[in-house]
């Protein structure tokens, strides 16, 4: 893009532009052929707290669980599943989540939602880590959960879970608002397990 | 002192709540006017094409639904009419009378989002997109009545359509073609006359006729800039020769009209439904085709009229079960061919309005 | 309703115009050199009574020994169309014409082509990778592609 006839500044060469984003892509389909665990460990370990610690819990995880905030990362045909969830017939506000953050800053949940791209992957992962802790991730629809009907294409990732860990898995082609609105109640007991008080083990 | 501006880069990246899915553009930018704008694809590309090479005939319905995922039938017909023109079989009434319902109901489906989507990004937020939420419902309920899904339904096949329809769904499709008309007339009462919409979307993004058709754009994008081009008119398939109805057609091409046009086509669909439920008659749904269709040696090029424009498939057959080439003409990328003409010298926010104007797809665009 | 046009008589035509570019007409598809391929199809579009103003689609296909470019064109005036093909048997460099200047709907189309199958087409004015990303090794639609 030559305006002027001034030539741009190098940084903003497309030969440039594109030339890095090629190379993010590259590296981060090297790196994530292994999949992630799923952070489910700590549930099985037996709590040592008092009475005291065990009730400040208890607030604290029906406060976390009672307004969880999503970003939508909507990628494909699930998406819009997720925005009739959100709308007025299949109500996801009488759940608390009725504000969808743009912003990763201000949001404690990721949907994922649609097939995820090994050009898209890098994004996925920048998002997930400009998300501030406790963050949850759910992974709805096959494509998200396996890759899917895609899973032997050139350019797919099979399964969001080789990228970012993931909490909640809801299978569907797309999964009906019913089903969606059962998984975030999975997501909400599970909250409600959670022990504040500890080191965590793991990152 | 003499003052020095510099242009600069913006990304509106892949992830934003205003691109209608994954898509990015870079904006170079002189204080709020738009200088260059480049267009970047790809984040949904699932290599469809390549994919389709591996599986037979009848197994590739299921990717044409995740195309356009927001008017699944539309893609089933073209998908069924290009494979029938290749291999020579001819569908029964009671079946096209069946597709005609069912695309149509697809393409006011369509519409209302589309509509819905533009307001939401000229900044109405919400409102107007949950009031055509509430008739989109009532569509999903009636194709949940026939084929059990809500979005991706693979309700036709090669030949015919999978299942007939059941006893209480006629009875609620004319409750429902009753009770549309008095809706549409809420909206325009809402937006119509509205100020804000005025002024934001008469005059700007204005495509003339020429650049229209050099672009090759198809769809309400050709039909708002003067150009008469249907393909139900122009080269009927199916049984849309037994009907009247009109195209609506505009002169100017802004987005004003573009958004106009899609309101009277959504009353012309009703128009179609209301006369195809007259003149259903009974018979068989499905042609009698081979398990393990095999079409002779050749190529065929089917197309239909589908909510975004003209869509078509074109296929490649080497007398194997499965097909040796598929390519799709995608309508939504065409009719992105002209955004950075359009785009050029405006400011941002009408940058928006534009694009949420053409009313793209990713699924589609990207394949 | 849309007629094909017999594809013979416009071949006579482009003969005429240009000697020696078709090798071969039936049905409605022509089949013409390499070498013909910006000067058909601006006479194409500027000719009277052929008037193929919209480019429909512009895809290719491989046949294991040679590729084809395909353009199905349209005239909306007379409502006629015609097919048009064009085949390349270089397999280790291909190259091609850009009809951008004539019908510039065949931007996106023609990236996409040299994305997938490699086809070079000179006068192109942005011709890079559009759906896969830079540094992606291989054309994918090819038939001998390995993952």
């Amino acid at each position: 893009m030559e305006l002027n006839n001034q030539p741009q500044p190098e940084v903003y060469s497309d030969k440039i532009l594109d030339k890095t984003e090629g190379e993010g892509v590259e590296f981060v389909k090297q790196q994530h052929q292994i999949q992630i665990e799923d952070p489910d460990s700590w549930q099985n370990e037996e709590s040592n707290h008092n009475f005291i610690l065990a009730s400040a819990d208890a607030l604290i995880n029906w406060s976390r669980s009672s307004s969880v905030w999503p970003v939508n990362a909507g990628l494909a045909c699930c998406a819009f599943e997720m925005i009739s969830t959100a709308s007025s017939r299949f109500d996801i506000s009488r759940f608390g989540m009725e504000i969808f953050r743009p912003s990763p800053r201000q949001a404690d949940l990721l949907i994922v939602n649609g097939t995820l791209t090994w050009k898209m992957a890098p994004q996925l992962k920048r998002i997930y880590e400009q998300m501030a802790e406790p963050k949850y991730v759910i992974a709805m629809g096959s494509c998200a959960i396996s890759g899917g009907l895609f899973r032997n294409s050139y350019a797919v990732v099979p399964g969001v879970n080789k990228i970012i860990p993931v909490d909640v898995y809801i299978p569907g082609c797309p999964p009906r608002p019913e089903a969606l609105l059962y998984g975030i109640q999975m997501l909400h007991k599970k909250i409600k397990k959670q022990r504040n008080f500890e080191k965590r083990k793991s990152a | 002192m003499a003052l020095k501006t510099e242009t600069f880069l913006v990304n509106a990246g892949p992830q934003h709540p205003s691109t209608h899915g994954v898509f990015r553009m870079r904006f170079i930018l002189d204080g709020e006017v738009i200088q260059d704008v480049e267009p970047v694809f790809g984040y949904l590309h699932r290599g469809i094409e390549k994919l389709a090479e591996g599986l037979t005939y009848s197994q590739d319905m299921v990717f044409t639904d995740r195309l356009d995922y927001l008017a699944s039938m539309t893609n089933n017909q073209a998908y069924a009419v290009a494979v029938e023109k290749l291999a020579g079989i001819q569908v029964p009434e009671r079946a096209e009378y069946l597709r005609v319902i069912m695309a149509e109901l697809m393409r006011i489906s369509s519409h209302l989002m589309g509509v819905g989507f533009l307001t939401n990004d000229i900044g109405a937020f919400l409102t107007p997109l949950l009031y055509m939420y509430r008739e989109r419902e009532k569509i999903l309920d009636l194709f949940d009545m026939v084929c059990g899904q809500r979005l991706t339904y693979n309700y036709m096949r090669i030949g015919g359509v999978s299942q007939d329809i059941p006893e209480e769904f006629l009875p609620a499709l004319k409750k429902f073609t009753d009770t549309l008309p008095r809706f549409i007339e809420e909206y325009e009462q809402l937006l119509a006359t509205n100020e804000i919409l005025l002024v934001r979307t008469k005059n700007v993004g204005i495509l003339t006729k020429e650049a229209a058709i050099n672009y090759s754009t198809a769809g309400p994008v050709l039909r708002a800039s003067g150009v008469k081009w249907d393909i139900r008119k122009a080269e009927p398939y199916s049984v849309y020769n037994r009907f009247n109805f009109e195209i609506p057609t505009a002169t100017k091409g802004d987005v004003y009209d573009r958004y106009r046009i899609k309101i009277e086509e959504m009353k012309q669909s009703i128009i179609i439904i209301k006369q195809a439920m007259e003149q259903l008659p009974q018979g068989e749904i499905q042609a009698k085709v081979p398990k393990v269709l095999r079409p002779p040696k050749g190529e065929a090029y089917g197309r239909i009229e589908g909510p975004k424009g003209e869509l078509g498939f074109y296929l490649v057959s080497d007398g194997a079960t499965n097909p040796y080439r598929l390519h799709i003409r995608p309508p939504s990328l065409l009719n992105l061919t002209p955004l950075r003409e359009l785009v050029i010298g405006v400011k941002i926010a009408d940058a928006m309005a534009i694009f949420g104007s053409i009313d793209i797809c990713m699924g589609e665009v990207d394949r | 309703m849309t007629v094909e046009l017999q594809a013979t008589e416009v071949a006579a035509k482009l003969e005429a115009a240009f000697p020696g570019c078709t090798i071969e007409s039936s049905g409605n598809t022509i089949v013409i050199k390499d070498e013909f391929a910006l000067k058909a199809a601006t006479f194409l579009k500027n000719a009277a009574g052929l008037d193929f103003n919209y480019l429909n689609f512009l895809t290719a296909t491989d046949y294991q020994t040679y590729f084809e470019v395909i353009y199905d064109l349209v005239s909306l005036e007379h409502n006629h169309k015609l097919v048009l093909k064009i085949k390349l048997n270089n397999r280790e460099k291909p190259e091609l014409a850009s009809v951008t200047g004539v019908w510039k709907g065949a931007d996106f189309q023609e990236r996409e082509i040299f994305d997938l199958f490699g086809i070079n087409f000179t006068g192109h004015p942005n011709l890079k990778r559009i759906f896969l990303w830079e540094g992606f090794q291989g054309y994918p639609l090819r038939k001998d592609f390995k993952q």
